[in-house]
């Protein structure tokens, strides 16, 4: 027995020793993980430069969106190894830092005379610090994203749609500026036969399982004068958001839905509206401005077929926030390659290349330069879109917070269920409920 | 008798090991491992179900709560409509795949020509993965350019894309039960007709000589007998479907609303979205207890069927 049990520790410790061995032997590797999508592509052609300079290889992983939430906050709780970089989104940010899963970056950013100044304000407030308004940093500003609109340019253009539409509603068919416009277009083109296809006038998010309905609705929602509180940071949730403006907000959401929305679309995202679109079925879409590179050079919808316009305001001007930081993963083996290649990415021709390549830079170099708002057909509403972004709880409780919301979203706009303030009302109740738990109130 | 000619001499000391020794030796790794990945996780998350532990924040300090998970869980209306869900769908989907996988046995059993191919082509979507099987079926009910709504329109006249099977609140439900009694029915048929082929023909015979009818040969020899098996079919996909969660998942997610949220899906969703590790532990429990209790309940009427 004494020698079946030395042979069976050795051939355990043999077990532990390989797989510690190819950690150690990659210490001029590092891994980078985020989503999988159009920008990551661009950051695979991006980061061609950084190994050049350094010889650093890098690696990537990239996750679908519909599990890459799952996946990598999996891969946090867990204490794993796999990624040295990770562009985490921006609700992440207030549980990571509280958990110690990202590195404090403020000292690093003083040594290497990083300023969170050259980054836009909105940005670096959303994707890096924690506890909001306070100059802790844990991120990187890394991609500025908001959610955006896109049109059939060539089907507003045709004139006997634009007759038609200026007898109806009494002005020219044109991008929307307002909600209350934007149902108006909808209806227009639902049903109508264009190209010898049954269209139909949007195409939005409905999303159940992650984060679609909420960041779709919050289109609607932050526009029309939802809150999350009345008073920053006393979670004082009765009558900001469920008041009659946020009611209102989630009326006009689940009226396009009902109006306007393709069939089938009742559980559709980013995915889902992109094809809606590509496929000539809906005149306009909403999407992130991520988006937007790929599809302006789509050859069947893209050019001179596509427009872009920014969220419609109603009583205020607003945008549903989305984009990352770049964060360093605290469990990293390589910490100093992590950091030299933030101190990379951090340098203005870098940003400037980024967003050439298709990626949203918003360092100030990129955003203030006179040509940037011509440097693309969608770059001045970015521009807007992220003066005017609202973003979602960043909470540490972000995840279940984010749940609440889905549910009761998608119980009163998809499944019909209730008015728009009982869902208002059980999601303020449901709120209450978890920060009550986490002694918040 | 082969045991007792077995040779003394394997049972004394081989190189110093007993046979009790080499027993224990071969147990050991599966009972090892038995404990790592059955015994000791249920254990934790009885643990974990009196505590207030979250899995994404791993370094808080974990505090007992009592009996608070529980309470909890007990007192929510949405999982209690989660379970009022589960029930509804382990009740149609047994009452289809038993009544129709029992009619296909009996017509299987005639050995009528080419059944064995038609026994083969009837088994294929138990083959398939749920995986193929959800993705499968989310096209075939695409409102736009999904078959199954282009036969509803045939036979009914309703046009296609106005109608969607996983989108609507009423039918939804249905197409997760159409979709599940196509794939599971063939299970129950091949465990109905393995019951079927097990009655002896001397009774038939028997019943033959005595003039029996068809359909009294049918309600006093065929059913009675086949009982058992019949049971034992709707126990196994009884205790399946109270956990589904793949094919529910790949065709509604849940939806539209929380429509089709099995409990499984509520859990999936407390534990692994919302991160509530205690409280979706102590629902885990409760849900194990059900099933484990019916399950019970039901297996002392089956072994009461069988000795009759």
């Amino acid at each position: 027995m004494r020698k079946m049990t030395r042979a069976l520790m050795g051939m355990s410790s043999a077990l532990v020793l390989s797989t510690a061995i190819p950690g150690m032997a990659k210490a001029d590797e590092l891994t980078l993980c985020w989503a999988a999508w159009d920008p990551a592509n661009a950051l695979v052609e991006l980061s061609k430069d950084f190994t050049a300079a350094t010889g650093t290889t890098m690696k990537f992983e990239f996750v679908p969106w519909p599990n890459f939430a799952d996946r990598i906050l999996n891969e946090l709780n867990s204490g794993g190894k796999l990624c040295d970089l990770l562009i985490g989104d921006s609700q992440w940010i207030g549980g990571s830092a509280e958990n110690g899963y990202y590195v404090k970056l403020n000292d690093f950013f003083d040594k290497e005379g990083i300023k969170m100044s050259d980054f836009a304000e909105a940005a670096v407030n959303a994707y890096s610090t924690w506890p909001k308004g306070t100059p802790n940093y844990w991120a990187l500003p890394a991609m500025g994203d908001a959610n955006g609109w896109f049109y059939r340019k060539d089907w507003f253009a045709k004139p006997e749609l634009q007759a038609e539409f200026k007898e109806k509603y009494g002005r020219d068919l044109g991008p929307p500026q307002t909600w209350d416009e934007l149902k108006q277009v909808a209806e227009f083109f639902t049903g109508r036969e264009i190209d010898g296809q049954k269209v139909y006038g949007a195409a939005i998010f409905t999303e159940r399982a992650s984060e679609g309905i909420t960041m779709g609705a919050t289109s609607a929602l932050y526009p029309y004068g939802f809150k999350y509180e009345q008073t920053g940071g006393k979670y004082d949730m009765d009558g900001a958001v469920n008041s009659a403006d946020a009611v209102a907000g989630l009326e006009a959401y689940k009226s396009l839905y009902k109006c306007c929305q393709p069939p089938g679309y009742t559980d559709s995202y980013m995915g889902e509206g992109l094809d809606a679109f590509k496929s000539g079925q809906v005149a306009m879409a909403m999407n992130w401005f991520a988006f937007f590179p790929g599809l302006y050079k789509d050859e069947k919808v893209g050019g001179d077929k596509i427009g872009f316009f920014v969220n419609p305001k109603q009583k205020v001007a607003a945008s549903t926030l989305g984009g990352q930081g770049m964060s360093v993963v605290a469990n990293t083996d390589n910490m100093d390659g992590a950091l030299a290649y933030i101190k990379w990415f951090a340098q203005p021709d870098v940003q400037k290349k980024w967003w050439a390549l298709g990626g949203y830079a918003v360092h100030n170099a990129v955003l203030n330069d006179p040509s940037f708002k011509a440097s693309q057909p969608f770059a001045a509403d970015f521009l807007v879109a992220m003066n005017q972004v609202q973003d979602f709880w960043q909470e540490p409780s972000y995840a279940i917070l984010l749940q609440a919301m889905q549910k009761r979203l998608h119980d009163y706009v998809v499944a019909d269920q209730g008015t728009a303030q009982e869902a208002l009302d059980s999601l303020v109740s449901d709120w209450k409920e978890i920060f009550e738990d986490e002694g918040k109130l | 008798m082969l045991a007792h000619a077995t040779p003394t001499t394997i049972a004394v000391r081989v190189r110093g090991l007993s046979d009790r020794a080499i027993a224990w030796l071969f147990i050991t790794p599966t009972i090892a491992l038995l404990l790592a990945i059955n015994i000791f996780p249920l254990i934790w998350a009885v643990y974990l179900s009196f505590t207030n532990f979250r899995a994404n924040r791993p370094n808080a300090e974990v505090d007992g709560v009592g009996l608070r998970n529980y309470q909890r869980v007990l007192n929510d209306p949405d999982i209690w409509i989660a379970m009022q869900t589960t029930a509804h769908f382990v009740f149609w989907t047994i009452l289809l795949q038993t009544v129709i996988g029992f009619a296909l046995a009996y017509l299987i059993d005639r050995k009528f020509r080419g059944h064995a191919f038609w026994t083969t082509v009837i088994l294929i979507p138990m083959m398939l993965s749920p995986a193929v099987v959800g993705n499968f079926w989310r096209f075939l009910y695409q409102p736009q350019i999904g078959l199954f709504n282009y036969i509803v329109s045939f036979f009914t006249g309703i046009p296609p894309s106005s109608f969607e099977m996983l989108g609507s609140v009423t039918l939804a439900p249905w197409a997760i039960i159409i979709v599940d009694t196509w794939m599971w029915t063939p299970y129950v048929m091949l465990i109905c007709l393995a019951g079927l082929r097990s009655i002896p023909d001397y009774i038939y015979e028997a019943a033959e000589v005595d003039r029996a009818s068809a359909w009294r040969q049918f309600w006093s020899i065929t059913v009675p007998m086949a009982l058992p098996f019949i049971m034992l079919a709707v126990l196994f996909r009884g205790i399946e479907n109270f956990k589904m969660f793949d094919m529910v998942m790949l065709l509604t997610g849940g939806g539209p609303g929380s429509t089709t949220e099995v409990a499984s899906i509520t859990l999936k969703r407390e534990a692994f979205e919302s991160w509530l590790t205690g409280r979706s532990s102590a629902f885990a429990i409760i849900l194990f207890v059900a099933v484990f209790g019916l399950a019970n309940i039901y297996v002392k009427a089956l072994n009461k069927v069988k000795q009759r």
